[in-house]
C-alpha cells in the first residue's frame, strides 16, 4: 500500500517539472518583450541594457527558469499586466465563488445521477430508461455555452424570472440574491456532468447486475431492489470515486465558459480575461494551478480507490 | 416457483451433478444462448447489427444529411460573406430559411459553410489524434520495457496539461487559422486511443499467428502492420468517432470564446459569438447554430456508442 503511494509519487515528480517548464515557457513565449514595462521613451540604450541585466533577462534560460522556479516556491507568482496586483491574492478572492459554484453542481450532479442510473439499469430497456438515456445523450452532445445560452434566452430574457449575469446584485447582500443568481450556472453545469455520471453508473450497474453473486442472491429470494440497495450500490459506487478525483480541480480551476457566459467572478472567468488580455503572469499562475490539481486529483482517486476496494488493495492492479 | 428450483439446486450442488461457479449458467443465461449460431465473419456480423441498431441508423441518416448539406453549400444563391446592409436582422422566411444575420447575410448559407469547418476540424484532428495514438499505442505495447515505460510517461504527462485552456492560449498568443488549430487539437487528444490501442497490442503480440509470422521471418514492419494494427480496428473505430465529437466541441468553443475562427469566415461556434449580441431582439441567431452543433455531436456520439456495443467482448 504505502510502496504503492510512494511510486505513485515518484512518478508524479517529472510531471511537475514538465508542468513548471510549460508554464514558464508560456511566460517567456508571450508576444511582446517584457522589458518595454520598465523603459520610458527618454532612455538611452545602455540604460535600457542595464535595466535588462539587472531583470536578469541576459541570464542563460535555464538560470532564468530555477530563479522564477525559487520564487515560485516561495509562493510569489508575479504581479498581474492589467491590474499590478499580485496574483496570488487575485487568485485567492476568485476562489471562494467558485468552489460554491462547483461544489453546488457536484452534489446536485450525484444526487441526480446516482437514483437514475440505478433505476434506468434495474429496468433497462425499458421505456423509462430509454426516456432517460435520450436525454443523457443530450445532455453529452450539447456545448456547454450554448446550453448556458438557451437558459439565458429562455429564463432570463423571456420570461424574466431570473437575473443573467454575475453573482450579486449591486447594492444587496442577502444569501436568496446569491442562490437567484447561481440557479441557471447550476443547471447548465449539473446537466452536463450528471449525463456522463449516469451513464457511467447505469453501464456499471448493468455489468454489475450480470454477476455471479447476484445471480445467487436471486436464488435465495431477494428481490432485485434487496440486491441492489445491499450489494450492487456499494461496488457500483467505487468507480464513482475515480470520477469525482478527476473532477476535483474543476472545483478550484472552474469551468471557464460557464462562468465567461453567465460573468460569474470565479476562477474561470478570470482565466479567460487573462488570456484575452495577454496578462501572462495571471495566465502562467492559472496552467500550473490548474495543472497540479489535475495530477493531486488523479493521485488522490488512486489511492481512495486502493484504500476503500479491497481486492484492489490485496491483489494489487 | 423459486423454492422449488432453490430445492432443485442445491440438491444437485449436494449431490456434485454442479459446483457453485455453475450459478451463473443455471440462473442467468438467457434462451438465446441455445438459439442455432450463426456461421459468419466477424465483420459482416458487426456490419449486421450495426444496421439493425435504429438508433444508429437514424443518427447515421442525420450525419449523412449534415455532410451532404454542407458539402452543397456553394449552391446556395446567397454569398455567404457578402454584406447587404439593407436586410439586416430579417427574421427566418421563404427566401431567408434562417432569417438573416446582423450584417444582412444569410444566415442557413453561412451555417452550412460552417458545416464545412466543423466537419472539417472533427474529421482531420481525428485523424491526428489517432495516427499519433497507433503509432505510440502499437510501439509501446509491442516493444515493452524501457520504451513502453517512456512513452507511457509522456501521455501521463499529456494527460495532466489544461487542455483547453492551452489550446485557448496558444490561440491567443499565434492568433490561430484553422490548420493550426486543428494541428493542436489533434496534438493534445491521441491519449485516449494510445492507451486502447496499446492494450490491445499487449494481447495480439502473444497470439499464434504473429507468433508464426515472426518465426517466418516477416520484418517487424510488417508484423505491425499486417498483424497487429488491423486486431486494433473496431476499438480504433469507436475512439475516432468520439474523437470527431470531442474536435468539433472544442473548435466551437474556441469560436465561441472568439479565439477560433476568425471574420469573415464562419463557424457554429463564432456564430454564437456574435448572435450573443442580439439576443433580445433576434434570438433565432442563437438558437440554428446550436441545433446543428448538437446534432453533428449527437450522431457521433450515438454512433461511436453503437460501434462499442458491437466490439466489446460478449461474456
Amino acid at each position: 500500500m504505502l510502496k504503492m503511494i510512494r511510486r505513485r509519487i515518484l512518478q508524479i515528480i517529472p510531471m511537475l517539472f514538465v508542468l513548471s517548464v510549460i508554464s514558464f515557457l508560456l511566460v517567456k513565449l508571450a508576444p511582446g518583450d517584457p522589458i518595454r514595462l520598465y523603459v520610458t521613451p527618454n532612455m538611452l540604450p545602455e540604460d535600457i541594457e542595464r535595466v535588462r541585466t539587472s531583470l536578469g533577462l541576459n541570464d542563460p534560460i535555464y538560470i532564468q527558469y530555477f530563479k522564477w522556479l525559487l520564487e515560485l516556491l516561495q509562493g510569489n507568482f508575479g504581479y498581474s499586466i492589467r491590474t499590478s496586483q499580485p496574483v496570488l491574492e487575485e487568485m485567492l478572492v476568485r476562489i471562494p465563488p467558485t468552489i460554491g459554484l462547483m461544489g453546488a453542481s457536484m452534489i446536485l450532479t450525484l444526487l441526480i445521477a446516482i437514483p437514475m442510473g440505478l433505476l434506468s439499469a434495474k429496468h433497462e430497456n425499458s421505456w423509462i430508461d430509454r426516456t432517460i438515456n435520450f436525454f443523457s445523450y443530450i445532455g453529452i452532445s450539447i456545448p456547454s455555452f450554448w446550453f448556458g445560452i438557451l437558459l439565458i434566452v429562455f429564463f432570463a430574457i423571456e420570461l424574466q424570472w431570473l437575473p443573467t449575469m454575475g453573482m450579486r446584485t449591486i447594492g444587496t447582500d442577502t444569501f436568496g440574491d446569491l442562490v437567484k443568481h447561481s440557479i441557471l450556472p447550476i443547471i447548465a453545469l449539473t446537466f452536463q456532468s450528471s449525463a456522463i455520471y449516469y451513464r457511467y453508473i447505469r453501464s456499471n450497474t448493468i455489468s454489475e447486475l450480470k454477476e455471479e453473486y447476484v445471480g445467487f442472491q436471486k436464488a435465495l429470494g431477494f428481490s432485485q431492489s434487496e440486491i441492489i440497495r445491499k450489494h450492487v450500490l456499494k461496488n457500483v459506487l467505487l468507480p464513482v470515486i475515480t470520477l469525482l478525483g478527476m473532477s476535483l480541480p474543476t472545483l478550484i480551476s472552474g469551468a471557464f465558459i460557464i462562468e465567461k457566459i453567465f460573468s460569474w467572478p470565479g476562477m474561470g472567468s478570470y482565466g479567460i480575461d487573462a488570456i484575452f488580455g495577454l496578462d501572462y503572469p495571471v495566465i502562467m499562475a492559472i496552467t500550473l494551478v490548474s495543472g497540479l490539481l489535475l495530477i493531486i486529483g488523479n493521485l488522490f482517486a488512486d489511492v481512495i480507490y486502493q484504500l476503500v476496494d479491497p481486492r484492489i488493495r490485496k491483489w494489487g492492479n | 416457483m423459486q423454492t422449488l428450483f432453490i430445492n432443485l439446486w442445491i440438491h444437485a450442488l449436494e449431490s456434485g451433478e454442479i459446483n457453485v461457479k455453475d450459478t451463473r449458467f443455471v440462473f442467468l443465461k438467457s434462451p438465446t444462448v441455445y438459439a442455432e449460431p450463426v456461421y459468419e465473419s466477424r465483420s459482416a456480423s458487426a456490419w449486421r447489427i450495426f444496421l439493425r441498431d435504429r438508433r444508429a441508423m437514424v443518427a447515421s441518416g442525420i450525419l449523412l444529411l449534415l455532410i451532404v448539406l454542407s458539402a452543397l453549400a456553394f449552391l446556395s444563391p446567397y454569398d455567404p460573406n457578402e454584406l447587404a446592409v439593407d436586410q439586416k436582422l430579417l427574421p427566418p422566411s421563404g427566401s431567408h430559411w434562417f432569417g438573416t444575420d446582423e450584417y444582412g447575410r444569410d444566415y442557413f448559407t453561412r451555417i452550412l459553410y460552417g458545416g464545412q469547418v466543423s466537419l472539417a476540424v472533427g474529421f482531420f484532428a481525428m485523424i491526428i489524434s489517432v495516427s499519433i495514438g497507433i503509432l505510440v499505442g502499437t510501439v509501446s505495447g509491442y516493444f515493452g520495457g524501457v520504451i513502453d515505460n517512456i512513452l507511457m510517461r509522456i501521455l501521463d504527462i499529456f494527460m495532466s496539461l489544461p487542455s483547453f485552456f492551452l489550446i485557448m492560449i496558444l490561440s491567443a498568443y499565434l492568433k490561430l487559422g484553422i490548420v493550426s488549430i486543428i494541428l493542436i487539437i489533434g496534438l493534445l487528444s491521441w491519449m485516449e486511443v494510445a492507451r486502447i490501442v496499446r492494450a490491445q497490442t499487449l494481447t495480439l503480440k502473444s497470439r499464434e499467428y504473429v507468433l508464426y509470422a515472426k518465426t517466418t521471418g516477416a520484418s517487424l514492419g510488417r508484423i505491425i502492420w499486417k498483424h497487429v494494427i488491423p486486431g486494433t480496428i473496431p476499438s480504433i473505430t469507436v475512439a475516432a468517432s468520439l474523437n470527431i465529437a470531442y474536435a468539433i466541441l472544442t473548435e466551437s468553443s474556441l469560436s465561441f470564446l472568439g479565439l477560433g475562427i476568425k471574420q469573415p469566415d464562419s463557424s457554429w461556434g463564432s456564430m454564437l459569438n456574435s448572435a450573443q449580441g442580439f439576443m433580445s431582439n433576434a434570438a433565432y441567431l442563437a438558437i440554428f447554430p446550436g441545433i446543428f452543433i448538437v446534432l453533428l455531436i449527437l450522431s457521433f456520439n450515438i454512433i461511436g456508442d453503437s460501434l462499442q456495443k458491437i466490439t466489446e467482448p460478449k461474456e
